[in-house]
């Protein structure tokens, strides 16, 4: 059966994102003939020497005119055993909340690194986020090979400087690999330019990681979205919970806590509009019927009586600030979305401000800026159904929503609730 | 779905099944006035299937709009109608002849209607106060839209700002607005076209029948087959012959172009689009030839 990988880029700017992204595109023979006509008229008209392939996924007037990305390109292609969704994300300090939005849905990250340049803070940064969101698999992606004469030196320096960088971070499966983006070395095949790599190309990386097991069908976590209560004669006493699940696994006949009431029941089915399923797991979209009229609502949360999230309104998290025009200050409100669940919540305190590039914690801080990372602690106007963001990514991660501007300001990832 | 001994794996049709239904009863819960974008193709009949399976067995509950540039292809209409009886849905008509006539908008000298849907669909969606539109969008259209957030903030005009969207995190989707304003919502942005035609193959979709291969008289024009159509008539010098034919998108008449085909059954269209070599606007859309930024200039006047 086929199944879906979804990777985001990542890196600072100018390290070859997108180039790397339209040079696995174009050597798979997924891009089609009008898209690369349209980009070899555009590199032949400003004069390029050659064809531009960042511009495959550069497709807004402003990033073509500056050369950056500046927010997210969602592409897709497919090899006989998998569907790839790509998330291209801009490397510019200005955008990182669109890196953010782009990894935070990804099984795999892709750190990019100029060859010539090593590691820098906007690189670090990168990482840090990835293993912030705690996206399963890391490739530290050396580019731009061709311009350090292929040289194994300068990789194992590149390879060494950041595997001690990731030892300090939350990193479950690291792969660092040489390319070049601009030359195709080890995108799609192997490179003869580099015998001293062993390792695989980066498409033959990205088709055999295995991402089934990040899945967690252990805690049962379904957030009550939309009642279903159908104004008919036909189904006049039906009353179904739609959702999706976000863990664990839902049967017919299952004892189940409804919270934060704490009401129990059975399960007297799980649905679809083609039937009933035996079985609901992550990340289905099905409607949960229960044996007793019991008050559920939206934002209500649906698990195993022996298996509970936290049910708490002290929540403290990992917050990274994403508002330029306002910073993260305490004694400051916000609108809260979390699950299903909107509330309201208050900034209780900032036990500190983290150094991206040193993993410093700077604990006078009373504030965070734009791009800037700290942990929190929260106190919201009604309980949240919380778990920590390690161990479950949809149950562990909010935003914070600004209630004047209506701006999503902060994404959140749970560490303790209480 | 009743595979026994499995791995707890969706495949990847059902998986942009999920994340669709899930997009689609966010908006139902969070927004007082949805509605739903319908224009009879493909990827609109799509979206209004998983608009019923979302709510099943209760209807849809939000009204579906169409609209009508007055150039279309009586099949589609056709379908539209059945369609929306099926289901008892509303079905609202923002029509561009009226506006035309009554004159809010002026038809270009070309006769195309495709830039002056965006005024006849605002004011259609500010006279029904509509607060939350879905969209059948997918990213792999277009550059553009291959940069559009799943709920995509517009300001009181309509207006898309691509380079001041909202971050928008796993699948928490901020539908806050201010009045005026609104979310356009895009359930298919996952989908590629791929996808769809496998979609409508598994759960049996009626399409119009122009998606499939039949006998047409075309005209060849810009490299494009266009057929011949009471608002599209060949100029002199330009001969109409007939051809196999099949419609990859349906839009406008007077801008959809035909490809030639052989495929008309779903397998052998499945066979085609696997193997293109060129995108569904790129083989027929004459709107999007006139610039390099058409989608993204017409996006950021409040087009879908
Ligand atoms: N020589 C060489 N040049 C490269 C390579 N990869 C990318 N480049 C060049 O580096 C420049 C920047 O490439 P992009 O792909 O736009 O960089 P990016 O990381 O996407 O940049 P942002 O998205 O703005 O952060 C372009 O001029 C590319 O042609 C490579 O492997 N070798
Ligand atoms: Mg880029």
């Amino acid at each position: 059966m086929m199944d879906i990988l979804r990777f985001a880029t990542a890196g600072s700017v100018d390290d070859g994102k997108s180039t790397l992204i339209g040079r696995l595109l174009y050597d798979t023979k997924t891009v089609f003939q009008d898209q690369i006509d349209a980009v070899e008229k555009v590199s032949h008209d400003r004069g390029d020497d050659y064809v531009d392939l960042a511009l495959l996924t550069d497709g807004l007037r402003a990033e073509r005119e500056q050369g950056i990305t500046i927010d997210v390109a969602y592409r897709y292609f497919a090899t006989p055993n998998r569907k790839f969704i790509i998330a291209d994300t801009p490397g510019h300090i200005q955008y990182t909340r669109n890196m953010v939005t782009g990894a935070s849905t990804a099984d795999l990250a892709l750190v990019l690194v100029d060859a010539r340049k090593g590691l820098v803070e906007q690189s670090r940064r990168h990482a840090f986020l990835a293993s912030l969101l705690q996206v399963p698999h890391l490739v530290l992606v050396v580019n731009k090979m061709d311009l350090v004469d292929y040289s194994q030196e300068v990789y194992e320096n590149i390879r060494e400087e950041f595997t001690q960088f990731a030892a300090k971070l939350r990193v479950p499966d690291l792969t660092v690999m040489p390319v070049s983006a601009l030359k195709g070395d080890n995108v799609v095949t192997r490179s003869a330019n580099m015998p001293w790599y062993e390792g695989p190309s980066l498409l033959h990386h990205l088709e055999n990681v295995h991402v089934a097991s990040d899945r967690n069908l252990i805690d049962v976590r379904f957030p009550v979205q939309y009642v279903i209560r159908p104004q008919s004669d036909e189904w006049h006493d039906y009353r179904g919970y739609a959702g999706q699940v976000l863990g664990g696994i839902l049967k017919k006949g299952d004892e189940v806590i409804v919270l934060p009431s704490g009401y129990t029941s059975k399960i007297l089915s799980v649905e679809t509009a083609d039937g009933e399923v035996d079985e609901a797991y992550a990340p289905m979209s099905v409607t949960v019927r229960l044996e007793d009229e019991i008050d559920v609502s939206r934002g209500d949360m649906i698990c195993r009586p022996n298996n509970q999230p936290t049910v708490a309104q002290d929540i403290d998290a990992m917050i990274c600030w994403m508002d330029e025009s306002a910073p993260m200050r305490v004694g400051a409100k916000y609108s809260i979305k979390h699950t299903t669940r909107t509330a309201r919540t208050i900034v209780k305190g900032l036990q500190y401000r983290l150094d991206v590039n040193t993993l410093h914690r700077d604990e006078e801080a009373n504030e965070l800026t734009l791009n800037e990372i700290g942990r929190v602690r929260l106190r919201t106007t009604v309980p949240l159904m919380a778990d920590d963001y390690s161990r479950n990514r949809n149950t562990g991660g909010f935003v914070l929503v600004d209630e004047g501007t209506n701006r999503t300001v902060a994404a959140g990832m749970i560490t303790e609730a209480s | 779905m009743n595979s026994p001994a499995h791995d707890y794996q969706l495949s990847q049709l059902d998986l942009l099944e999920a994340e669709a239904i899930f997009i689609m009863r966010e908006v139902v819960a969070e927004f007082e006035r949805p509605v739903l974008l319908f224009s009879g193709g493909k990827d609109s009949i799509v979206m209004l299937k998983l608009a019923e399976k979302a709510f099943y067995p209760a209807r849809i509950p939000f009204a579906v709009m169409h609209v009508d540039t007055g150039h279309n292809f009586d099949e589609v209409l056709a379908l539209r109608d059945e369609r929306v009886a099926e289901l008892k849905v509303q079905l609202i008509v923002a029509s561009v002849q009226e506006a035309i006539d009554s004159g809010q908008v002026v038809e270009p000298p070309d006769g195309t209607r495709n830039r002056i849907q965006t005024p006849v669909l605002l004011d259609a969606l500010e006279k029904h106060r509509f607060t939350a539109i879905f969209g059948g969008a997918r990213r792999d259209e277009d550059k553009a839209r291959a940069k559009e957030r799943i709920f995509s903030f517009r300001d009181e005009f309509g207006q898309w700002d691509p380079k001041n969207q909202r971050p928008e995190l796993w699948n928490l989707y901020n539908g806050r607005i201010h009045t005026g304003e609104s979310i356009r919502v895009f359930p298919l942005s996952n989908w590629t076209e791929l996808d769809i035609w496998h979609y409508i193959k598994r759960e049996e979709i009626e399409l119009p029948s122009i998606y499939y291969a039949h006998e047409r008289e075309v005209f060849d024009r810009d490299g494009m087959l266009f057929a011949v159509h009471e608002k599209k008539q060949p100029k002199p010098g330009e001969e109409v012959f007939t051809e196999m034919v099949r419609y990859r998108t349906v839009g406008d008449a007077s801008l959809t172009a035909a490809v030639r085909s052989e495929a008309d059954t779903v397998d052998l269209v499945i066979d085609e689009v696997a193997s293109t070599r060129v995108t569904e606007r790129g083989a027929t859309r004459g709107d999007d030839k006139f610039s390099e930024a058409a989608m993204e200039d017409r996006k950021r006047e409040g087009y879908f």
